[in-house]
């Protein structure tokens, strides 16, 4: 009954072309905005800033990096992992190379790194496909991992190869290092959310994001209407790259402060490649939605397993990978295109509720 | 119905958690899962049967009980920052988090919640210098002491020269195993050896590679740097290309039974370093026994009990029970606060009468923690497996580290950190 198109005229184009053409799905997104701006900040504690939001906003940009590249374009990607290093490495050396630098340019200008590795890896796709693609990213983010490992210039030649994120404040407010309130690293990750949503949204529904849509749909029939292969494959790999690159220097300098090659492994890569899956191939809600499976459902099962139900903490543990694969292989068979599909049918049933035909 | 059993079920459990009026609270960040549980499971284990005594036996310390928050890290960085936030708002009196990479995550954080971290024989080696990390603790011994105890100890095998002799350094590729590279290298400049490197990636299950160039290479020394079922793996490695196994030498982490067992008599021979007397032959084990283990409360399945992780376990316990009771004495209150314990631990004092008394007689040195030095005594000795026996056996005295090259490594890197961080060392009058 709300959730309808009729009684809510459209009087411009600009109207009609809108993202969310329902009223009541304009309302909830402002809703939702509202509440995360406005509402979480006053109440976040450090235990949902650190284990809960921080950690999902992060792998929500890094998936919908993902989704750029395999969702919306069909390059298939397991380098995820090395490219977030980029990221972190990238941002390490630029906090402690130029310490005047804004951290909010000093994260846009990791991803702008990022992006230009992402680049040079993306060559090969020019040339490979499906499969074998996949195995040339894999080369990436071993290659990558063990680059940094490599190069003492990226780590300062520290002792160990850590890397630890020095203080640093946005409008005077500090965002990394060890004294940083809750809401400041949360409503500066979110900042990051909504900006390059914001941004992938028009993206995606713009000349490049139908050029990326073409070629995943079936590449020589995209090249035979016009669309350059080189062009929109490589656009694919340098955003994809620019917003995993973001994702990392996020992960290291705000969420966890410090960092070393080994954290960005391919687990990483794997978890943000289950999470566009899971959430829903070519979908930015997807990206949101796989990344809370994948990180917070974890986070949660411990809570009721070990913290309500007073389990040991290793059968806890165990039973986390038992239920979160169980639960995975359930999606996957009840809903191959992901929960944002469920999402999407839910809204069409809605639409027709309560007289369907 | 299953939802009222639930809900009862996670009434009970809330109840239970109710915090007593007074306790201590430690939290431990084990890891009973993972490629790391085989060796995190025996330390596990020893840390809760020591408490667990303390509370059956003395109601805890200074009459106050202890509680004990486990939170399972998996050896996952990610996983420990998230037990760390679980946990540090009910009272956590210590960090002890049992991962050098979980360590270097909290070091920044200590000093500004106010918590102390003790890695106990890992971490940031420089943290030894109280001046600069005046939270972080990393007594008994750091990876800097135990590279140059184990170049002592080869000098020693090789008559006082190592002069031309090759040392391969094969170690985790993480921040643990990186660790004692900076000292390697000095020393390598010091005696005329030649270092090179051979990391092997987390969690090291494949090695094939590195002992290939072992083989082909053939050094003299290899030292090893290793955790979980890396060190299973390079001890089988080593045995099937029949390197002689006296020359292949771990940290204190690569020493325990589970690591040589699988490789059975290949691995007779291997050495590694320790701080502490292996074996269960000491009157605390009685104590345990009556206590814990026939009253039921045995953690785990029990099957670790005497073996040297397990007693690395106690020995953690040990230690952090004891500056708790450092603490309650000066401070003169029961239940202390983590800043009372981090006094407590800087002053830290364990002789050896009072090991005996704790009924650890000889099991290790004496401790005496000051404000300069936090990573205070740094000797060890070296401890050979015998494959027929099944057992290890101390083969030295406890030996001293090269303190000319580490304290001056510790010195430099202690005042780098300080300077990319902006801290003021303080004095320590």
């Amino acid at each position: 009954m709300l959730y309808r198109e009729a009684g809510d005229f459209k009087t411009s184009y600009q109207d009609d072309a809108q993202t969310f053409p329902i009223a009541f799905d304009r309302y909830r997104y402002y809703f939702v905005l509202f509440v995360a701006f406005a509402v979480i900040p006053f109440m976040i504690t450090e235990y949902w800033e650190k284990a809960v939001l921080v950690p999902f906003l992060v792998f929500a940009i890094a998936a919908m990096g993902l989704n750029i590249l395999t969702g919306y374009c069909g390059q298939v990607s397991l380098g995820t992992g090395g490219f977030m290093a980029v990221g972190a490495y990238a941002a390490y050396k630029l906090m402690t190379g130029f310490p005047d630098l804004n951290i909010f340019f000093v994260v846009l200008l990791a991803g702008g790194v990022t992006a230009g590795v992402g680049l040079v890896f993306g060559l090969p796709s020019l040339r490979i496909k499906g499969f074998y693609l996949a195995v040339a990213t894999l080369a990436a983010q071993f290659f990558l991992v063990w680059l940094v490992n490599k190069w003492p210039w990226l780590y300062n030649y520290s002792a160990s190869g850590q890397i630890t994120a020095p203080e640093r404040s946005v409008l005077g407010v500090s965002v990394t290092g060890p004294d940083v309130a809750p809401w400041a690293s949360y409503l500066f990750c979110l900042v990051f959310v909504v900006l390059l949503a914001w941004l992938m949204r028009n993206l995606t529904r713009g000349r490049i994001g139908r050029q990326w849509m073409a070629i995943r749909d079936m590449d020589i029939a995209a090249e035979i209407i016009g669309v350059n292969p080189m062009t929109a494959k490589l656009t694919a790999f340098a955003l994809s790259s620019f917003y995993i690159g973001v994702a990392g220097a996020l992960f290291f300098a705000v969420y966890l402060g410090a960092g070393e090659s080994e954290s960005f492994g391919i687990l990483q890569s794997f978890i943000v490649l289950f999470a566009i899956i899971i959430g829903g191939l070519g979908s930015i809600f997807g990206s949101f939605i796989g990344a809370a499976f994948m990180i917070l459902m974890p986070v949660l099962l411990k809570n009721v397993l070990a913290g309500y139900l007073g389990w040991p903490t290793s059968i806890a543990t165990h039973m986390e990978f038992v239920i979160v694969g169980a639960l995975i292989v359930v999606f996957l068979i009840l809903e191959p295109h992901g929960l944002a599909a469920l999402w999407r049918l839910a809204k069409e049933k809605l639409r027709l509720w309560p007289f369907p035909y | 119905m299953k939802m009222t059993k639930l809900a009862l079920a996670a009434a009970a459990a809330m109840t239970a958690a109710t915090p007593a009026l007074a306790d201590l609270v430690i939290p431990t960040l084990n890891y009973r899962t993972g490629p790391f549980a085989p060796n995190g499971i025996p330390y596990a284990d020893g840390f809760s049967d020591y408490l667990k005594l303390l509370n059956a036996r003395d109601g805890g310390v200074g009459g106050v009980e202890i509680r004990e928050l486990e939170c399972e890290t998996a050896y996952n960085t990610q996983k420990g920052v998230e037990c760390y936030e679980a946990t540090k708002g009910e009272g956590a009196l210590v960090y002890i988090p049992q991962s050098t990479g979980i360590t270097y995550q909290l070091i920044p954080k200590a000093s500004v919640d106010e918590i102390p971290v003790h890695s106990i024989g890992y971490g940031r080696t420089s943290a030894a210098d109280g001046k600069v990390f005046e939270w972080i603790f990393n007594y008994p011994g750091t990876y800097w002491d135990a590279a140059s105890i184990l170049t002592k100890h080869a000098l020693d095998m090789e008559g006082g020269s190592l002069e031309g002799k090759n040392i391969v350094l094969l170690h985790h590729n993480s921040a643990y195993g990186r660790e004692p590279i900076r000292t390697l290298e000095e020393l390598a400049t010091k005696h005329g050896f030649t270092l090179s490197l051979l990391p092997v990636d987390s969690p090291g299950q494949v090695q094939n590679s590195q002992w290939l160039e072992i083989r082909r290479s053939r050094p003299d020394f290899v030292f090893f740097w290793g955790w979980g079922v890396m060190n299973q793996v390079a001890i089988q490695e080593a045995a099937n290309i029949r390197f002689p196994m006296d020359r292949f030498m771990g940290v204190w982490w690569s020493g325990a039974e589970t690591d040589v067992l699988p490789a059975g008599a290949g691995a007779d021979g291997y050495k590694a370093i320790t701080w502490h007397q292996p074996g269960m032959d000491f009157p605390i084990y009685d104590d345990l026994k009556a206590h814990v283990y026939d009253a039921g409360n045995t953690s785990g399945d029990g099957a670790h009990i005497g073996t040297v992780l397990y007693n690395r376990g106690l020995y953690a316990a040990i230690v952090t029970t004891e500056a708790i009771r450092k603490a309650q004495e000066i401070h003169g209150v029961a239940d202390i606060t983590p800043p009372m314990m981090r006094d407590g631990m800087e002053a830290l004092e364990i002789t050896a009468d009072r090991w005996a008394e704790l009924g650890l007689e000889d099991f290790t040195g004496p401790i005496s923690i000051s404000c300069e030095d936090h990573g205070a005594p740094g000797v060890a000795a070296i401890q050979q497996w015998d494959a027929s026996a099944e057992q290890w056996t101390l083969v030295t005295d406890f030996i001293e580290p090269d303190k000319d090259v580490v304290d001056a490594l510790i010195v430099a890197d202690a005042a780098a950190y300080a300077q990319e961080q902006g801290i003021t060392p303080r004095t320590c009058e």
